[in-house]
């Protein structure tokens, strides 16, 4: 047994988390930065946050993942980051030449007290951003939150640093994503598209972080919202924020700003999500659903009643990030599935209602928890309790998954054993669609893997 | 095969290296970059700051301390103090194998542990929840140990987690509580925190189980990690030779074996960096010298099987070595005389660690490999100059902050393995007791050693030689294959290994060969990119009847 010490029986505990299901704020300020073109993301502190940040990227994606660091010893920890901050925009401009440093705190520099606005000041006063360059920053301390918040934080500084309102309005919405892959992002601007919309979508990861292999690193990848698109968004008609922990502050900085009004909806994953998301384009831009999306639809729905057999009353555990758990429940129960246990470490008043009342109205005896000690050695002692059929997580799933042996579908950040998510969507009617199959596929190779040779089927 | 490749003039890649830096940050690069010479060996800088906003391969403090020195022990309950990421990054991501003997034993590696800080924990003071999550982890798993370690925040707000763990070590009475100041910004790498953990296991746990172990020739193995099953590797050799491993510091290893290490009669160093430290303070403290060796490569397995039973200086042991290497040998060479005319001739750069960069070019060696240019990550200059280097080297701001332990012979325990008269024989015979000569001195002359190699220069580098490998770490993988050039990640071996020994020999011949001769690196290009795109002249008429 992997994870030998864990018992069935449940203590609250008050001081210590085992199992995170959440990491820390910078990580997300980091990945958010990265979905704007031409730009470096900077962690200021000391050099261990960033270099665990750019790994566990890199595991994830596979792909080169830039950020630079302020480098404190314990001089600037006593002193202050100013002086490490200024030298790093110099070397940084001089050496990188990015269009834009987005710096991001850590809890080191957070409990020092640098303020990152008035440093980010100072470097303009003091001459150190080059003309048509910039220095943006968000506030990311992880004794808050979880690495959803610094995500959100990071994409609302996009936001308020950018977003000008000229007075002309423009024909374009801004769709801002909540956290979600490269791969969604693409297919969120497919189905823009194909809706006949033009929109600002930010930021985008996609064609930085699955960047074609060229024999050539390209430092700053073709992908990512560019500085013109960010300013562009304060004309925006509306906003739609995909996620209401990680894109919701985004879209109502925009409106404090710019008065740009804007819906929050759930990231559209699976049937009803993604239905949300498809009226409020139409809504909102006044324009008819086209025939090609009707039939995207089609064929989910149509899987969907085809395989429904195998799919009713499947128990299920999930653990991960808030605007990912709520519509990926949501489809389970449309599924005819049964999410058992849910947890999330990252903490949240509004998630918590929305999840009750998702849950109260279709599965009031599911567990769930968020917050502090919302973690995986909980989940895993209520999996112990009360078994599942099948497990949804980041890759550290892999560890119950094995000692309880269940299926288990990877979902979620971090996935660092497989590929595949970078690539293939999980949101819009294709993605969903994407997601059964795999949902299918581990309930049907259990089946085949646990049947009697009697019983063994062909057709399925 | 390839013909060997021209060396460009390392003086001239040094300008270049440094050119486009500010004139201020090119200056200090510039002394942690050095043409070799092995007959009079320059001076490197090395451990000092790195240059903020520049690209660093470089972790933290705490990151050398809990990841690498006190990670692979299976169990301690080794609880981080700080908000969630710092104890979230670390889980098992070193990839530290352990094999708990029964599934009884205790093996904690699996979890993750951390007071998750928050704001008001920042604010008035994370003490009390520090001394919740002791009590909470005890009563959950009665573990043997339990170690604490301090993230940036916990020195600043000044939690004592020292005077905490000494607090709820008493109230166990069972269960041996210590704690780490090991903020990752103390000192300018994760050496700092290697030398703050070899303080800790020092002071609170070597020593306390005097029970006399068994064995004729009983050593410690420190500074290995069991990274992808090496001290597997290593075990299964010193079973075969007859050699006992009292305790491994620290991969595969146990509380009470490290509890226990000071009944050992030799320490034998594998990363001198992140455990010279342990080596000085047992000889001191009970008299146990220890000799550098290395288990990266055959010949280099070999040599220091040799060189352990020549310090033991029985003729038994001398001879089971040599049955033994006899034994291993056929199968290695069998595989490296197949692979080594795809390898022969070719060049690697290795840029990682605080040892790996010296250890690994013995494998390259052996597969006719040039190394042409390396460096460490967070080494010291004794690690790249040699030993007899270090009163030259000026202990500066940033090192003075790490306590050295004052380290007296113990009045009961002390016991020196060898007198002198038997040390300076053996020195004689060419092994060298408590001593390491580095890096440099077994690179050409010529090479190219750069410390603490940046982002920039890296892509410099692999632009200007073009090395046919470059061996780093997880956040160069894909910049440097982007380039269309594979990466052997040194750290975590990508995922395989072991590459110890003579078994981890050969899965290193033929991952390297794998890498520098996979088909992929010639498919990068799309034909209509080599053929010139849109130049067709439609199709020909080239039916052909019979
Ligand atoms: S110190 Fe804070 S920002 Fe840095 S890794 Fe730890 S939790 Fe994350
Ligand atoms: S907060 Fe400090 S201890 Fe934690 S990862 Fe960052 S540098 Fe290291």
């Amino acid at each position: 047994m992997l994870l030998r010490h864990t018992s069935k029986e449940v203590k609250v505990r008050e001081g210590l988390t085992i199992n995170p299901a959440k990491t820390c704020q910078p990580i997300g300020a980091m990945y958010a930065a990265l979905g704007i073109h031409g730009c470096l993301p900077h962690s200021h502190g000391s050099q261990g946050c960033c270099s665990y940040h750019r790994s566990t990227l890199t595991r994830h994606y596979k792909e080169p993942v830039m950020a630079a660091t302020s480098s404190f010893t314990e001089g600037a920890s006593v002193f202050g980051g100013q002086a490490n901050l200024l030298a790093a925009i110099d070397t940084i401009f001089a050496v990188y030449d990015p269009d834009i440093i987005a710096v991001h705190s850590t809890c080191l520099s957070e409990t020092i007290g640098d303020d990152l606005q008035q440093i980010t000041r100072k470097a303009r006063d003091d001459g150190k951003i080059p003309e048509g360059k910039y220095v943006i920053y968000a506030s990311t301390p992880s004794f808050i939150g979880s690495h959803v918040t610094g995500y959100s934080n990071m994409v609302a500084g996009m936001a308020t640093q950018f977003a000008e309102s000229t007075g002309a309005k423009k024909n374009q919405f801004n769709i801002i994503a909540g956290w979600m892959e490269p791969s969604d992002m693409r297919e969120i601007k497919r189905l823009a598209k194909v809706m006949g919309i033009n929109i600002v979508l930010f930021p985008d990861t996609s064609d930085v972080l699955d960047a074609p292999q060229t024999g050539k690193h390209v430092f700053y990848p073709k992908g990512g919202t560019t500085v013109a698109e960010l300013k562009s968004s304060g004309d925006s008609l509306a906003s739609l924020a995909l996620g209401s922990i990680s894109a919701e502050p985004a879209a109502i900085a925009l409106e404090k700003k710019c008065k740009v009004p804007f819906e929050t909806l759930d990231i559209p994953i699976g049937l009803t999500a993604t239905d949300r998301f498809i009226m409020a384009i139409s809504k909102v831009a006044g324009v008819n659903v086209p025939d090609e999306i009707t039939e995207e639809r089609g064929r989910l729905v149509d899987v969907m009643c085809d395989m429904e057999q195998y799919l009713h009353g499947k128990r299920v555990a999930l653990f991960g990030d808030p605007d990912q758990l709520l519509p990926l429940t949501e489809f389970l129960l449309d599924l005819n599935m049964k999410p058992v246990h849910i947890v999330s470490g990252t903490p949240g008043q509004r998630f918590e209602k929305q999840m009750r009342q998702l849950l109260d109205e279709r599965s009031p005896e599911t567990n769930f928890k968020s917050g502090l000690q919302a973690d995986m050695f909980l989940l895993h002692q209520w999996m112990k309790n009360d078994p599942v059929d099948l497990l949804i997580g980041n890759t550290y799933g892999k560890y119950m998954a094995r000692d309880e042996d269940i299926p288990f579908i990877r979902f979620g950040f971090p996935i660092l054993d497989r590929i595949g998510h970078s690539y293939f969507p999980n949101v819009g009617y294709g993605g969903s669609l994407r997601l059964l199959e795999k949902i299918l596929n581990a309930i049907m190779d259990r089946q085949d893997r646990d049947a009697l040779e009697e019983k063994f089927e062909l057709v399925m | 095969m390839e013909a060997n490749k021209i060396i460009p003039d390392p003086a001239q890649v040094r300008e270049e290296l440094i050119q486009k830096y500010p004139a201020k940050v090119a200056k200090k690069r510039a002394k942690s970059i050095v043409i070799n010479d092995p007959e009079i060996i320059p001076e490197v800088q090395a451990n000092v700051r790195t240059v903020p906003g520049i690209i660093t391969q470089r972790g933290c403090s705490y990151a050398g301390c809990k990841g690498v020195v006190l990670g692979p022990t299976r169990d301690i309950v080794n609880i981080v103090h700080g908000p969630i990421g710092c104890s979230f990054y670390a889980w098992l991501t070193r990839r530290n194998q352990t094999k708990p003997e029964t599934l009884m034993d205790a093996n904690y590696i699996p979890y993750c542990f951390s007071t998750d800080m928050q704001e008001e924990n920042i604010v008035f003071g994370g003490e009390k929840k520090l001394k919740v999550a002791i009590q909470e982890a005890y009563d959950l798993f009665h573990p043997k140990s339990i170690a604490i370690f301090s993230t940036c925040p916990v020195g600043l707000i000044g939690d004592d987690v020292h005077a905490a763990s000494r607090e709820m070590k008493e109230k166990f009475g069972d269960c041996n509580v210590f704690g780490f100041s090991c903020e990752g910004y103390r000192g300018v790498s994760q050496s700092a925190g290697h030398h703050i953990a070899n303080n800790g296991v020092f002071k609170h746990m070597v020593g306390r189980d005097n029970t006399p172990s068994e064995g004729k020739f009983k050593l410690n193995l420190l500074g290995e990690y069991n990274i992808g099953g090496d001290a597997f590797e290593i075990e299964r050799i010193f079973e075969k030779v007859g050699i006992t491993l009292v305790a491994s510091f620290s991969g595969n290893s146990t509380v009470r074996a490290i509890e226990n290490s000071h009944t050992a009669d030799l320490n034998v160093i594998l990363c001198h960096r992140s455990i010279n430290y342990m080596g000085d303070m047992m000889e001191t403290k009970y008299g146990i010298p220890w000799m550098k060796v290395n288990f990266v490569g055959a010949e280099s397995t070999a040599k220091s099987l040799r060189k352990i039973a020549e310090y033991f200086g029985d003729d038994e042991l001398k001879a089971r070595v040599e049955a033994v290497i006899a034994e291993e040998t056929p199968k290695v060479k069998a595989v490296i005389e197949e692979i080594l005319p795809r390898t022969k001739g070719k060049t690697a750069m290795l840029f990682v660690g605080g040892s790996r960069a010296h250890h690994y070019q013995d494998l390259f060696a052996e597969l006719g490999m040039t190394t042409v240019a390396a460096g460490y990550e967070f080494a010291h200059r004794d690690d790249y100059e040699g030993r007899d280097v270090l009163p030259k080297i000026k202990v500066d701001a940033d090192s003075k902050n790490i306590e050295e332990l004052k380290i007296v012979a113990d009045p009961e325990l002390y016991n020196p393995r060898k007198t002198d008269a038997e040390l300076d024989a053996l020195k004689e015979k060419g092994l060298e007791i408590n001593g390491y000569e580095g890096m440099m001195k077994q690179m050409t002359k010529k090479s190219l050693v750069v410390d603490d190699l940046s982002h920039y220069e890296s892509e410099k580098l692999i632009e200007i030689y073009k090395p046919d490998i470059f061996c780093a770490g997880i956040k160069e993988k894909y910049v440097v294959q982007k380039m269309g050039i594979p990466l052997k990640q040194l750290h975590s071996y990508d995922y395989g290994g072991p590459y110890t020994g003579f078994e981890g020999a050969v899965n290193f011949y033929k991952d390297i060969d794998r890498m520098v001769n996979n088909p992929v690196w010639k498919l990068i290009k799309a034909p209509w990119e080599t053929a010139g795109n849109g130049k067709g002249a439609g199709l020909e008429a080239s039916y052909v009847t019979q």
